[in-house]
């Protein structure tokens, strides 16, 4: 899918030009399999950068794309002090955004073809930021769950194989962490409102509580990328055992807040240590990766609006450049040259 | 809350009207600002529009809550933000002014900027103390938010010949709404009388100063004078700020004395 992209210079690629490809291969699974991290100058077999450069691309995308939900409610945030919460968490995201873009980049895709991929449909980005945020109650349930899930999923990925990127995650982790303390704070001083506030919450937990389960991918049985992705360590957990330990952290921190999972299924196995809950609807998952979400085009109309009407900006900020550079190089050449045929 | 602190109680009746000024000049701007949040024309400057809307939103917080300390009526910031009629915002009625363009935004973003810039120093000598401290504390943001929208109107005003059409139309547009900073009228008056705040005049000094620079810099010609007054700050406004209000105010509004 992102053959096209994979252009960098074949003399940048290996490091060690001696070895043949099998060879270097080895020395690579070998380095991987010792917990090394590779760094954006080692030799690296090509699908691992291919799989890479999607991955952290479609993490990038996921952190921009998902500025939009939150951000339809920064101008109705009910106090100053949670719009100041707010503002700081949809700016935080961005800030994902740039150092996952810049990750992403020392693979040698530049920012400009990843966001050309997003806006063409060829690059996802994370689907549960195809649902709508009809209700304040969201912005919390989007930090204590969404953020929740995507700490659960990340985490490991501080310890992956990919030095820039997991350098990235690091400190990602930190920060989303925050988010979902400020997410369940929201809900908790909801669920000691009235009973109006009460109901709001319950209502967004009904909503989000099964497109977040899908967060963590397709059980593993259907994963296609699973196996070389954990060799390669850029995946350490699977879905199904992710999910697992999602849920049994959540269920405590609902009864905390006294809201119900909306799940009859739902209950504890002591046989397992975990707890049970109902299948994941599937079809669903897939109509919305497939863009048949709540919100898949506007999402997409909305980022793709944003970069086409700033189109005259960022052209204008390269001219401004070229005239200064202009500028900078007539100002120390001296006069005599200046005058000299170029 | 009562008046059992030295510095508590409002010196003179201009008081609370000035303080709510500048606390609605920099809420209502950073509620324009954030609108920007995920559509701006590249991303780092989603995160420099958050930045300087966090700021703003700060400066308000603090002033609103200095305010309501000094009213001693049991306001808090919310109060002030939240359950105020329109008549009852001070702010002048450029920051309410529609983000427009980009170059609009910019325009007007750094039309108020440079005005904070000037003000704050002017206010650390404030007699009232809280005052002086926000204004100190304002001072070093703001100082970034000016460099910041300075590059923007240089680089606009003279970048290509649309973003220098476009700055030129932002500037003609927004500029007269300017003259009402500089406006002298009981309030200011008064305040500069108890020595609250510095005068229009010195104001105006230091922003035309400024301002004129930068847009000889960027290439732009600033509109002649002309008779047009807006008058915000008297709490009449412009048709915009309604819908800014309806906007902000409508959850809070619908759930009378819930907290959040
Ligand atoms: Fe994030
Ligand atoms: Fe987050």
């Amino acid at each position: 899918m992102y053959t096209q992209s994979m252009d960098v210079p074949s003399d940048e690629v290996s490091a060690s030009p001696a070895l043949s490809d099998a060879e270097a291969s080895a020395t690579f699974d070998a380095r991987c399999a010792r917990g090394e991290f590779i760094e954006a100058k080692d030799w690296m077999p090509a699908p691992y950068r291919q799989t890479l450069v999607r991955q952290i691309s479609q993490h990038a995308h996921s952190e921009i794309v998902g500025m939009l939900p939150e951000g339809n409610w920064l101008t109705r945030a009910p106090s100053l002090k949670r719009k100041t919460i707010l503002l700081a968490k949809v700016q935080d995201e961005g800030g994902h955004g740039l150092y996952l873009y810049a990750a992403a980049e020392t693979l040698g895709t530049s920012r400009d073809d990843l966001i050309a991929a997003l806006h063409s449909g060829r690059a996802k980005y994370s689907s549960i930021f195809n649902y709508p945020t009809p209700t304040w109650a969201d912005i919390g349930v989007i930090g204590w769950l969404v953020d929740g899930a995507a700490i659960m999923n990340q985490v490991p990925l501080c310890r992956c194989s990919y030095g820039p990127y997991a350098r990235a995650m690091i400190r990602i982790c930190r920060e989303e962490s925050f988010h979902q303390r400020q997410g369940f704070d929201l809900l908790h001083t909801l669920m000691q409102g009235t009973a109006a506030q009460q109901a709001m919450v319950q209502d967004a937990v009904n909503r989000w509580w099964w497109p977040v389960l899908m967060m963590f991918g397709p059980p593993d049985q259907d994963s296609p990328h699973a196996e070389t992705s954990v060799k390669w360590g850029i995946k350490r957990i699977s879905n199904d055992d992710l999910r697992q330990k999602f849920v049994d952290a959540i269920v405590e921190q609902a009864a905390v807040l006294g809201v119900t999972l909306p799940d009859p299924g739902l209950k504890w196995n002591a046989a397992r240590g975990a707890h049970d809950f109902s299948p994941i609807d599937w079809t669903e998952f897939w109509q919305v990766v497939n863009g048949h979400g709540p919100c898949n085009r506007e999402r997409l109309a909305a980022r793709v609006a944003a970069y086409d009407e700033g189109a005259w900006v960022r052209e204008a900020a390269l001219a401004y450049a070229d005239k200064q550079a202009a500028r900078q190089a007539a100002a120390v050449t001296p006069a005599t040259e200046r005058r000299s045929p170029p | 809350m009562s008046g059992d602190l030295v510095d508590t109680g409002l010196l003179g009746p201009a008081h609370l009207p000035y303080l709510l000024r500048l606390a609605d000049g920099s809420l209502i701007l950073a509620q324009r600002l954030l609108e920007w949040c995920g559509h701006g024309p590249v991303l780092e400057q989603d995160i420099a529009f958050a930045n300087i809307a966090l700021d703003l939103l700060g400066q308000a917080r603090l002033l609103y809550t200095h305010a309501g300390a000094r009213e001693g009526r049991g306001r808090d910031e919310d109060a002030f933000a939240y359950w105020r009629d329109e008549q009852a915002f001070l702010n002048p009625t450029l920051v309410e002014l529609p983000n427009g363009d980009f170059a609009q935004s910019v325009v007007r973003t750094y039309a108020y900027v440079a005005y904070q810039h000037g003000l704050w120093p002017a206010l650390q000598t404030s007699t009232d103390p809280a005052l002086a401290a926000i204004a100190a504390k304002s001072h070093k943001e703001t100082s970034y938010h000016v460099e910041h929208l300075e590059g923007w109107m240089i680089r606009l005003g003279d970048g290509t010949a649309e973003s220098h059409t476009r700055m030129q139309r932002a500037l003609d547009l927004v500029w007269p709404y300017t003259t009402e900073l500089f406006t002298e009228d009981t309030v200011t008056l008064a305040v500069a009388a108890d020595g609250l705040g510095p005068t229009t005049a010195h104001l105006a000094e230091q922003w035309t100063g400024a301002t004129q620079a930068v847009l000889a810099t960027a290439t732009l010609q600033a509109p002649p004078p002309s008779p047009f007054r807006s008058t915000g700050q008297q709490g009449r406004h412009s048709d915009h700020l309604g819908y800014v209000l309806l906007e902000m105010q409508a959850l809070t509004r619908a759930h009378p004395g819930a907290r959040w």
